[in-house]
């Protein structure tokens, strides 16, 4: 659906070029909520931007239900545009509107008949659940509602695709939380694929099934959530997933535990639900602390990442830990 | 030799309603010069939403030339070109072409500052929404930026009746006439006092008129 080939954009500025995109080659299939996640400055905006050609590419080549956006002409790219919704992080609102008058906007560019515009904003009002805002202006609403009338506004002409640029960085946790379900029922009760950026961890495990991590402007790891986000390879993906769950306890308390041998154990799927650590634990007559960890649900599926130790003799552990490495992964946990 | 006030009120009413005739026609016109002037300015600046360096650059050079000019001395200096286009320099008409010059380029700039507050992503909401760049200064940039515009137009009329009671000194009629002709080389204070007073409330009047437009369409 959308196609970067090779794509690199370079900035001129003060006679100093600027490569805010870097040889990227990703594809986003129909039907994706694809997340694109980077620490600001990795040119994930400008790489946004090049799919509905705010931004041309320097070199390389972004292809839209495979067909280059470039190769039209101006009114053409217009129309095109239509078709790639758009949603921002500071909302962009016409304050000179009302949020029935934002929502019309687009349709009014395309021409529509007024009688169609104002059946097809009661339908959108109602769709992001805002029925009784629509005379407002945007300074009566909070950030929430902001971004709902947003969003109504980049699904008026019924595109295929959304592009959301840092849609929940302005907004508080809860709200972060509806607007992100509400992208969700975009995707799957109107089948529109979305391509988001963010920096928050969060926004990417809460809705999307397919990720890439941006550095420098190079797409430094991609694939499914899931297995990015368990098996991460990068230091950066690291990072970032380290951000959301905090990969150990503080030294303060892992000081409790200098002297004996820590081990993080890491379930994947149904795996986390199978009673392996305790089944394996009673075979051996061992005894196993749990210190520190989190199961959680990743694209409803389990992943659990546990820091263990156990008591009993050492031969017994070893058993343990050798039955366990057959099914689960298992790491020594080094205290520094 | 004094003014006889009895007779005298009937010319001043005549030159008030020929300074409001200056004003407002001076206000239309360099409104909407200005305003393009404006447009393009913002438009074809860099990033612009129709970038052109040459155009930018010349329109900048030319306000630029044009306002530092005492107004005084730009009266003058167009005085062939008013000859050609109203076909006279004296009187009212004549006077409302070199007022409408100097005032365009003052509105041009007016209208590029409050255009350049906009908020850039709204404009560029606008183009991700496939909006044309005529569409975009039609449906956005004017609309987005008329409360402060109001308000800058507001200023500039201030500055309209100010340029016109210039006008009237060389013989462009109005009060500025009144006063010099009748009040000062006549060295009579009343007259000077009367037309001051007047154009001071029209001032006043002018700066309400502006305040509760530009609030009304600010919401605030």
């Amino acid at each position: 659906m959308i196609e970067f080939r090779n794509v690199t954009k370079t900035f001129q500025t003060k006679g100093q070029a600027i490569t805010a995109v870097e040889k990227v080659s990703l594809t986003v299939e129909a039907g994706d909520i694809f997340g694109i996640i980077g620490f600001s400055g990795a040119g994930k905006s400008t790489l946004l931007r090049l799919v509905n050609l705010l931004e041309k590419p320097t070199e390389g080549e972004v292809l839209i239900n495979d067909k280059s956006l470039t190769d039209y002409t101006k009114k053409e790219l217009r129309q095109q545009r239509r078709d790639i919704g758009m949603i921002f992080q500071n909302f962009n609102l016409f304050t000179s509107r009302t949020v029935a008058k934002n929502i019309a906007y687009p349709l009014e560019l395309a021409g529509v008949a007024k009688a169609e515009i104002k059946h097809k904003v009661e339908e959108l009002l109602r769709f992001v659940g805002l029925s009784d805002k629509a005379k407002h202006y945007p300074e009566q609403l909070s950030g929430g509602q902001k971004q709902r009338v947003g969003i109504a506004r980049a699904l008026a002409t019924s595109p295929r695709i959304l592009i959301c640029d840092e849609a929940t960085s302005a907004l508080d946790p809860n709200t972060t939380a509806d607007i992100l379900q509400l992208i969700q029922k975009v995707n799957k009760e109107l089948g529109i694929t979305v391509l988001l950026i963010t920096h928050e961890m969060q926004v990417i495990e809460a809705i999307c099934n397919r990720v890439a991590v941006m550095e420098e402007g190079r797409v430094i790891e991609s694939g499914t959530v899931f297995d990015t986000f368990t098996n991460p390879q990068h230091a950066t993906t690291k990072r970032f997933i380290s951000a959301t769950e905090q990969d150990l306890p503080s030294a303060h308390l892992l000081e409790k535990w200098s002297g004996s041998q820590l081990y993080r154990l890491i379930f994947k799927g149904d795996k986390a639900s199978d009673p392996l650590l305790s089944q394996a634990t009673r075979k051996h007559q061992v005894d196993v602390n749990i210190i520190y960890g989190t199961v959680k649900e990743l694209q409803q599926r389990f992943f659990g990442n546990l820091i263990v130790s156990f008591e009993g003799e050492e031969q017994k552990i070893q058993a343990v830990l050798q039955e366990l490495r057959q099914a689960i992964e298992v790491k020594e946990v080094a205290i520094a | 030799m004094k003014v006889d006030w009895q007779t005298f009120w009937p010319r001043i009413v005549e030159a008030t309603g020929q300074t409001l005739t200056m004003v407002i026609a001076t206000l239309i016109f360099s409104t909407i010069i200005g305003t393009i002037i404006g447009l393009t300015l913002f438009a074809t600046r860099k990033g612009g939403i129709l970038e052109n360096r040459w155009v930018a650059i010349i329109l900048n050079l030319g306000i630029n030339i044009i306002r530092p000019i005492p107004f005084v001395i730009l009266l003058v200096a167009l005085m062939p070109l008013t000859r050609t286009v109203v076909g006279t320099t004296i009187g009212t008409a004549a006077a409302i072409f070199p007022i409408t010059i100097a005032a365009s380029f003052v509105v041009a700039r007016v209208v590029e500052n409050n255009l350049i507050s906009i908020d850039p992503g709204v404009i560029e909401a606008a183009e991700a929404m496939g909006a044309s760049p005529l569409q975009i200064i039609r449906t956005v940039l004017i609309p987005e930026a008329l409360g402060p515009l109001v308000l800058g137009l507001t200023f500039v009329t201030v500055s309209l009746i100010d340029f016109s009671a210039v006008a009237g000194t060389v013989g462009g009629g109005g009060l500025g006439h009144i006063a010099m002709t009748h009040g000062y080389q006549r060295f009579d204070t009343s007259v000077i006092v009367v037309t001051v007073v007047i154009l001071i409330i029209l001032v006043q009047l002018a700066q309400w008129l502006g305040n509760t437009l530009s609030s009304k369409i600010l919401r605030r």
